[in-house]
């Protein structure tokens, strides 16, 4: 018994935030490391300064471009078409998943296309997705759910296939039939795998909604993609690389999110010491 | 049915069958047999198996493994079917208990009950104060909100015994429950199924390869062989209850069902 007492649920999270801030310093000072090489290249004089600034300038740049209103319009641009797109995509991949890994058919037909799509490069669809859909918020909408939806369908296609038997059998003799059976175990059984799905197909829209708004600039609809690509054309390095910054902060801080819903189940289901 | 109806059916049953024929069976398997793959590569399970359980009998299944034990209690729950013959479980779904509690990990203790209510169409309202009972009938009252994984072996096929419970189903059927719990727990275990069995009313098919536990639990053992698996013998237990696994009573009877299983791996060349 001594073996399986936990610790009472209050009193460790607010260890593991202790455990958390002791643990911060590594990151801190690989941030630290990377912060010094980049200097250490700049004073180097491999590149003119107008070219590759140092971080001093670049910060201070990204704290100017913190006050402007204009920033925020565009960052909040680019974060509703994420978050647009992903919802988007997270609904049809998980119908799809759904569907392909119950119906036998349908996983012969299209189980291994879902995969191909996967890794085929979504920046590949933005040809087509112009002349379907013009220079417009469409062509990027399409490319970010198509760039996404694999992942979010594959997570759950293999969180589905590797429910113990035990499980299914066990949620049967309960009497849980179809539907009832996929809502009440196959679902919540399949939930680690679809969160890593989830937690892909976020990077992946990520990436497809950047590479979107560098290739389509919609008028009167500023992004931080616009932005990225006007800070090139007017050669602002230290804007460039501000907004650089910000397009890997916003997608840490999301995959962070990822990391813990992840964490939690893991560690609700006994998956991992409750102290780590 | 109570304790004393179940000894005079027990009772009468030799004597008088004529009496007792209006109470049809719980379970009742009539030459039921089960094959697993096709041509030459075909392997029978279960061969032309007769067995009747009548209502409220605590019926014990004793064979090596490979005898087609858990094959016979899947056809009796439903979750599979018979190559040949026929299985009868009553109306509704038998409650099953694997070796493995098999509990949900998603779920609290609580929310693993409250499943099985749910499923049965046990309404919202009620669902928390009978998972309340279940758990308190299991001894383990005040666990509501632990995971599964926060519980020992023994906890949790506790709360597998709660959940299969809370189905209320007038058939329990055991697949070695406490075949990895250690002896200690399993004794106290025994105990607690004997009382839960005793004060419902409800009909028990428990498999084991442990003979003594056949023998402190089952009002009948029924010896099974391997492959194909087959009635080979019926053991009546007389030994009154409440019983204790290391009573000289139980360890005689293990001791004969013991011999005629050597006697049947011997017949089988294994």
């Amino acid at each position: 018994m001594a073996v399986d007492a936990p610790i009472t649920p209050g009193a460790s999270s607010l260890d593991r935030e202790l455990a958390g801030l002791g643990a911060l310093w590594p990151k801190l000072a690989a941030i630290g490391v990377g912060l010094l090489v980049w200097q250490i290249v700049v004073w180097s004089q491999w590149r003119p300064d107008y070219v590759l600034p140092g971080p001093v300038p670049v910060f201070k740049e990204l704290g100017n471009q913190l006050e402007q209103a204009s920033f925020w319009h565009a960052i909040g641009i680019t974060l509703q078409r994420a978050a647009i797109g992903y919802a988007l995509a997270v609904l049809i991949g998980s119908l799809l998943g759904a569907a392909v890994a119950r119906v036998r058919p349908l996983r012969r037909a299209i189980g291994s296309l879902i995969t191909g799509l996967q890794t085929m490069p979504s920046i590949v669809w933005f040809p087509l997705a112009i002349l379907l859909f013009k220079l417009g918020e469409g062509a990027i909408l399409f490319v970010v759910v198509l760039g996404a939806a694999p992942s979010v369908a594959n997570g759950l296609i293999s969180g589905i296939d590797h429910i113990p038997p035990l499980m299914l059998r066990s949620g049967r003799v309960l009497g849980a039939r179809g539907l009832g059976l996929f809502r009440f175990v196959i679902l919540p059984a399949a939930l680690p795998a679809f969160v890593g799905g989830l937690k892909q197909g976020w990077a992946f829209a990520w990436r497809s909604l950047m590479a979107g708004e560098l290739l389509v600039i919609v008028a009167n609809r500023p992004s931080i993609g616009a932005r990225l690509e006007f800070a090139r054309q007017f050669s602002q390095a230290e804007a460039l690389l501000a907004l650089m910054i910000v397009v890997l902060v916003i997608g840490i801080l999301a995959d962070s999110v990822f990391s813990a819903a992840d964490r939690s189940i893991r560690r609700r289901w006994g998956l991992i010491e409750p102290t780590s | 049915m109570t304790a004393i109806a179940r000894q005079l059916v027990t009772g009468v049953a030799g004597a008088e069958p004529a009496v007792v024929a209006e109470a049809p069976p719980a379970v009742s398997l009539h030459e039921v047999s089960r094959a697993f793959g096709e041509g030459t590569g075909a392997v029978l399970a279960l061969d032309r198996v007769s067995l009747d359980v009548r209502p409220g009998e605590f019926v014990c299944l004793v064979g090596a493994s490979g005898c087609g034990k858990t094959t016979l209690l899947n056809l009796v729950a439903g979750l599979d079917r018979p190559s040949a013959g026929e299985v009868d479980a009553g109306t509704g779904r038998p409650a099953l208990m694997f070796q493995d509690a098999a509990l949900f990990p998603w779920l609290t203790v609580a929310g693993n009950v409250e499943l099985a209510l749910r499923l049965n169409g046990v309404p919202k309202g009620e669902r928390r104060t009978r998972t309340a009972e279940l758990l308190e009938t299991v001894h383990l009252g005040g666990m509501e909100r632990r995971r599964p994984h926060e519980l020992s072996g023994g906890m949790r096929q506790r709360v597998a015994l709660a959940r299969a419970l809370a189905q209320d189903a007038r058939v329990l059927l055991m697949d070695e429950p406490f075949g990895a719990v250690d002896a200690i727990t399993r004794d106290l275990l025994h105990d607690e199924v004997e009382h839960i069995w005793q004060a419902r009313d409800v009909t028990v098919l428990f498999v084991t390869h442990n003979v003594r536990e056949a023998a402190r639990l089952g009002d009948r053992i029924v010896l099974l062989t391997s492959r194909p698996g087959r009635v080979a013998a019926t053991f009546d237990v007389a030994i009154p209850r409440p019983r204790r696994i290391e009573s000289p009573e139980v360890s005689e009877l293990a001791g004969r069902v013991t011999a005629r299983l050597r006697e049947e791996v011997g017949r089988h060349g294994r």
